[in-house]
């Protein structure tokens, strides 16, 4: 036990003593390495943004995640660079020095965030400049391929931004021989089984298993995006934490699963299935720019998100429109059960006692037209007032099956079952496109809150559709 | 010569490498730190009839919970005796009733949950329509008259009257509030705080300890961000820490955490606005009568003078021949909202832009002649009665963003575009800006500065003022470089802090850099003339001169002052000559909406900004981009809201973390954005003839705002009249544009009398300077 420890910018820190509670931010800046800043507590804000080694393949990918949620424990055996371990005054990482050349910070608080976010992007060896001028200007890729969205976790109050774009378009590649480019072509560090006071990481899911059926009060964390702010914001401790986010068995990726399905381990982090099933899912590929951060997706994970059964989560209507089924494994084995029945309440499920979800099953063939609407006030990184995704088959001008999921308008999400009705067996058409568009406004029971009022979530509903109309007649 | 290169922030390279040190990351360099975790109220309004805190201290670590019996000064955070630092009665959901000190901030945390307090509730105001209503005002109803506006309105072609609402702003500062005290092995207390207004806090601490001010010490190392919104709030928390080092002898660190910051400190003023206003024929304005009501919260703070600014900020760039301004603070209980860039200016300006942007369809002319039209021309005066200088530079300003945003093409290109679409509609709006500089309160435009030169040649330089990322260091780098005639690298700045520059203002006004800017000038002067002299026309060195000068026992250091001339202020009668000059300024931007969700995004914004002759291009670009994308944030996306229910809730922040209050991501950046400083722009009687930056870019974003009004326009039939609530969200503009396609009746009137403002009320108090400063601590106009 006394054998825990995580590496720091090359140097190996001790982590026990360390209370599980604290979280990886406290860690650091309890270790002198104030850099890192905490900005909100909840992965908002990204001041807090760190570099971990986690694997792509044979190699490492240097993967930015936001400190203050992930518990220190869980980076026993882990490789973690800070801002500080990137360069020094007198001594900048090119990404820092873009970005002090050229006014990319003033306050400075949040630039330390930014420098790790940026530092990931301008590191990832399959960052490539955009298909040319054909391609047309795009607003979110730099002319080096950097990708906007790497930083829209990230928020400056200063600058406004600009001086930071146009650092991260000026990088060029790293030069030979940079140590983290290097540090890429080797193994990430392995999992460790992690034994702390008050805190594990099961080496399989058998142990993840028997840990829960040992401690019934146990908290399952695997990126901790969710519990991260409840112990941030609201004080909760936990008696016990069973982190399962490397367990093997949770982490399968396959576009041919059994029936033919793809299946998609729910321990994988957002960012391992975005980029592991590129198209695969084009449905999916349409959600993942507009699910919360960068920073968030590389440590939420598929399973975390559809078990906290929050009901504004972007995830849980897609995969319902996807007709998606859950296996949930447990002591007694594994059952599969539809998502459509997984939720109960808000934030209930149908989830027993010492029970994981295993994986996520998106059946084949998928629907040929697919569409997935999110009306939120921010364009990167908000929360849905209103999420609609939805799947249709049409054949020979008529719909033969149409599966919608919401978001944002009940405890749940939950499928538009009226309006898929007045859809099926009817022609796709404008006109019936209108009169789905017309029921679908009336489904679900939205309420009025800081996000949006209850009317206007009513007519996004609606708009959803006729957009999604306006485009495919188009 | 230093001055007027384009050089980095001067912590550039220790911000991004995460060695800039703030007041928390003290933290971990001190030993036996105790921290400090409120005791917040849950109610809006309540008195508290107990407080039991034995059960807190015997919670583990839990070292001491200070209260009110602990105080031995006075028990106020404010400068007006109206902010007690442990209330009786609770004014505010969040209201910190008494603070918890711990070994660890999780004992503290656990001992806060731990006390009891006893609340008797008492009836909550939470909303500005609520206390417009109940006639809850606080403070001065100061009212700025000129000419006769019943005649003006009732020689007009045509008189609208209408009202305008704006919510108000939280600073989300990165940083959120922290201190950090000990008292020192010379028994002097010394504060590490995150304050722009160090002389403030310093004398709020020594007040509550029962202290005179050169018992206590305050620095400010940097601050993560403040905006306005540390310019009185960090007091408390100074004063909170202070108390609990004083008590125990060990050092006291407090940080709020962003729940917390943002549920107990003050923010942007929402306001209310009644206006009838009135134009001639060819759309001039010839009368303009409105009612300013902005939302106070809890206590007076800095309202008073931030309504003094709005009321002279109302003409913006027009002139008005007939004016009447009346201006009101509402007193609910909300945080006390404060200081935030443009203090009053903006909420003042969105008025007039306001009303500009909803007359220009009914009158049938272009938003932007519209606006062209009314520009101040030479000799006119403001309502205020300062006559509006360099009015000239309005128009080129003006003509030049038309020029560089290449205006009437894209427009062109803007109606073909909207032609062709149903869903989508684009439009390009631009507005003006002329924001006065100067604190209207006179006695605040002064600053000290101290230049040392020490014998090896190198430069030490403090000033007053506070550096929150807005470069104002690398300026009085700059400066002192450029006046002493050294390169830059061989000037040092070290941290304000109170006992090397004493009595300064805040570093506020957007004025910082003139005035401290004067003071480095001046005491680099007095260093300079002594070493001319010991010269004599030799043409030594620097090294060398500075040696002999030694040697010849001639003074190698000095305290500069400055003070701006020129400048006076009636607030009573709210005339005079607050301003030492106006900043001026133009932008032009090309919104696109949906129809569909009301979702927009800017495509391209053009500015066009006076910053005299910049002492810092890459500073001042930088002080505008920001400004203005702030700007943006508080009119189209930031949406502050509180529990208005009668429920139990009633009076909670519900958008009190990050998760639920949404300011400008990287994806709210224009497409393309264009920034020119205007050239030529020498001002006279300043320092280097800059001008100040810090605060009038934010108030370029109404081009933003108008841009999105004339897009929902875009959707309906022509010269409907668009009305816009602020911030302009995604659901606002698209109920804009279900208006807009319904030709629906904006709210304006049309003729006399129309919707009559609420009048002034001559019994109420008018402002003076004593309801701007009581005891010798400050407020602000």
């Amino acid at each position: 036990m006394s054998e825990a420890q995580i590496t720091v910018n090359g140097q190996p820190r001790p982590l026990a003593g360390v209370p599980v509670h604290t979280n990886a931010l406290d860690l650091l800046r309890g270790l002198g390495l104030t850099g890192a800043k905490e900005g909100c507590a909840e992965g908002e804000c990204g001041a807090c943004a760190v570099l971990l080694a986690r694997p792509d393949g044979a190699g490492t990918r240097w993967t930015p995640v936001n400190a203050c949620l992930v518990p220190a424990a869980a980076l026993d055996g882990q490789e973690v660079v800070t801002a500080e371990g990137l360069g020094s005054p007198g001594h900048l990482h090119p990404v820092q020095a873009e970005l002090a050349v050229r006014g990319g910070s003033q306050c400075g608080y949040c630039t330390p965030g930014f420098v790790c976010s940026m530092a990931a992007e301008y590191y990832r060896t399959d960052r490539a400049a955009p298909a040319g001028p054909a391609a047309g200007p795009d607003p979110e890729h730099g002319p080096n391929g950097f990708d906007l969205h790497a930083i829209g976790g990230n928020l400056c109050r200063c600058t406004g931004y600009r001086p930071i774009r146009d650092a991260a378009w000026a990088l060029g590649e790293p030069a030979p021989g940079d140590p983290l480019a290097e540090r890429q072509s080797a193994p990430a560090p392995a999992p460790v089984a992690t034994r702390l006071d008050g805190f594990a990481r099961p080496a399989d899911l058998a142990e993840a298993l028997s840990l829960l059926a040992e401690h019934s009060d146990a908290t399952v964390v695997a990126g901790s995006t969710d519990w991260g702010v409840e112990a941030n914001l609201r004080g909760r401790r936990a008696s016990y934490v069973v982190a399962v986010d490397r367990v093997p068995e949770l982490r399968a990726l396959s576009t041919d699963g059994p029936g033919g399905a793809v299946e998609i381990g729910a321990a994988l982090t957002l960012s391992e299935v975005e980029r592991g099933l590129g198209d695969a899912v084009p449905l999916l590929a349409q959600v993942w720019p507009q699910f919360a951060s960068r920073l968030i997706r590389n440590s939420a994970t598929v399973g975390g998100n559809l078990a906290t059964a929050s009901p504004i989560g972007d995830l849980a209507p897609t995969l319902l429109a996807l007709e998606a089924r859950l296996v949930l494994a447990s002591a007694d084995g594994d059952r599969e059960v539809p998502l459509a029945e997984f939720f109960t309440g808000y934030r209930t499920t149908v989830l027993r006692p010492g029970e994981l979800v295993r994986s996520v099953r998106v059946p084949r063939p998928l629907a040929g037209l697919t569409t997935f609407r999110k009306v939120a006030k921010r364009r990167y990184d908000d929360i849905s007032s209103v999420a609609v995704a939805a799947a249709v088959d049409v054949v020979d001008g008529t719909v033969v099956r149409a599966r919608i999921g919401l978001g944002g308008v009940a405890a749940t999400p939950l499928r538009a079952r009226r309006t898929e009705a007045v859809l099926e067996g009817r022609a796709w058409s404008a006109e019936t496109v209108a009169a789905a568009a017309t029921v679908l406004a009336a489904e679900g029971t939205p309420i009025d809150d800081q996000r949006a009022s209850a009317a206007y979530r009513s007519a996004m509903l609606g708009n959803a559709l006729r957009a999604w109309w306006e485009e495919v007649a188009r | 010569m230093s001055v007027g290169q384009p050089l980095p922030h001067e912590s550039a390279d220790l911000h991004v490498t995460g060695h800039a040190l703030y007041t928390d990351d003290l933290v971990h360099r001190t030993p036996r730190v105790l921290h400090a975790h409120p005791v917040c109220s849950p109610h809006a309004h309540a008195r508290v009839t107990g407080l039991d805190v034995t059960p807190a201290l015997a919670v583990e670590g839990v070292v001491r919970v200070l209260t009110a019996d602990d105080v031995p000064g006075v028990n106020d955070a404010g400068v007006k005796q109206d902010e007690p630092l442990f209330p009786e009665i609770v004014m505010f959901v969040g209201h910190a009733v008494c603070w918890v000190l711990g070994e660890t901030l999780e004992a503290a945390c656990l001992g806060a949950t731990a006390v009891r307090v006893d609340y008797e509730p008492l009836p909550a105001i939470v909303s500005l329509a609520e206390a417009i209503d109940a006639e809850s005002f606080q403070g001065g109803r100061p009212v700025i008259e000129r000419g006769d506006v019943e005649q003006g309105l009732a020689e007009a072609t045509h008189v609208f009257s209408g009202v305008t609402e704006m919510a108000g702003q939280e600073h989300f500062y990165l940083e959120t509030h922290a201190a950090l005290a000990l008292v020192d092995e010379a028994g002097q207390v010394f504060v590490q705080s995150s304050t722009q207004h160090p002389t403030e806090t310093q004398e709020i601490v020594a007040h509550v300890l029962g202290l005179h001010s050169h018992h206590v010490t305050v620095q400010c190392l940097r601050m993560g961000g403040g905006f306005g919104g540390k310019e009185m709030q960090p007091h408390g928390f100074a004063a909170v820490a202070a108390l609990g080092a004083t008590l125990t002898g060990r050092p006291v660190r407090l940080r709020l955490t962003r729940t917390q910051d943002m549920t107990m400190t003050g923010k942007r003023h929402g306001f209310h606005a009644q206006w009838r206003v009135g134009f001639d024929d060819a759309g001039r304005l010839t009368a303009l009568e409105a009612t300013l009501t902005s939302d106070g919260g809890w206590s007076l703070d800095l309202s008073e003078p931030v309504l003094a600014r709005a009321l002279c900020h109302v003409d913006n760039a027009y002139w008005i021949p007939h004016v009447r301004l009346h201006g009101r603070v509402a007193r609910t209980h909300k945080t006390s909202q404060t200081a935030f860039r443009g203090f009053g200016g903006p909420q003042g300006m969105l008025v007039i832009e306001d009303v500009l942007g909803r007359c220009a369809p009914l009158l049938g002319i272009d938003p932007g002649d519209l606006r062209a039209r009314n520009f101040y021309v030479e000799g006119q005066a403001t309502p205020y009665g300062q006559v509006v200088r360099h009015p000239e530079r309005l128009v080129a300003v003006w003509e030049q963003v038309l020029a560089d945003g290449e205006v009437e093409r894209r427009r062109q290109e803007i109606a073909a575009f909207n032609a062709a679409h149903r869903h989508v509609k684009r439009a390009l709006a631009v507005t003006p800006l002329k924001f006065g500089i100067s604190f209207n309160f006179t006695a605040f435009n002064q600053a000290g500065a101290l230049v040392h030169v020490y014998k090896d040649g190198s430069v030490l330089i403090n000033h007053g003022g506070t550096e929150m990322g807005q470069g104002l260091h690398t300026k009085m780098l700059q400066v002192a470089a450029t006046s002493l005639g050294v390169p830059l690298e061989r000037v040092r700045l070290a941290p304000t802090r109170t006992d090397k520059v004493p009595n300064t203002s805040a570093t506020a006004a957007s004025s910082s850099t003139d005035l401290n800017g004067g003071a480095v000038k001046d005491a680099c002067e007095q260093v300079l003339a002594r070493l001319r002299e010991v010269d004599a026309g030799r043409g030594l060195p620097w090294d060398e001169l500075v040696r002999e000068a030694y040697f010849g026992r001639v003074q190698l250091w000095a305290a500069g002052f400055y003070r701006t001339e020129g400048i006076h202020w009636d607030s009573t009668a709210m005339q005079g000559h607050p301003f030492k000059y106006f900043a001026y300024g133009a932008a032009a931007a090309e919104v696109e909406v949906d129809g569909f969700t009301g979702s927009h995004r800017t495509r391209r914004v053009d500015i066009v900004h006076d910053v005299g002759d910049s002492l810092s291009p890459l500073v001042d670009v930088g002080q505008i981009e920001g400004g203005f994308v702030q700007g943006m944030g508080w009119l189209t996306l930031e949406d502050l809201r509180w529990d208005e229910s009668d429920g139990a809730g009633r009076g909670r922040l519900t958008t009190q973390s990050a998760s639920t209050y949404k300011l400008p991501s990287v994806g709210e950046l224009p497409d393309e954005l264009n920034v020119a400083l205007l050239e030529h722009a020498h001002e006279d009687g300043v320092v280097h003839g800059s001008k100040a930056v810090g605060e009038p870019p934010l108030m370029l974003a109404f081009s933003v705002r108008e841009a999105l009004r004339e897009a929902a326009a875009a959707f309906g039939p022509a010269r409907v009249s668009v009305e816009l609530a602020s911030p302009a969200t995604p659901e606002a503009v698209f109920w804009a544009v279900e208006r807009s396609r319904r030709a629906a009746a904006d709210h304006v009137l049309d003729g006399l009398p129309g919707r009559v403002p609420d009048p002034p009320d001559p019994s109420a108090p008018r402002l003076h300077p004593e309801s701007e400063q009581v005891d010798n601590t400050a407020g602000r106009s």
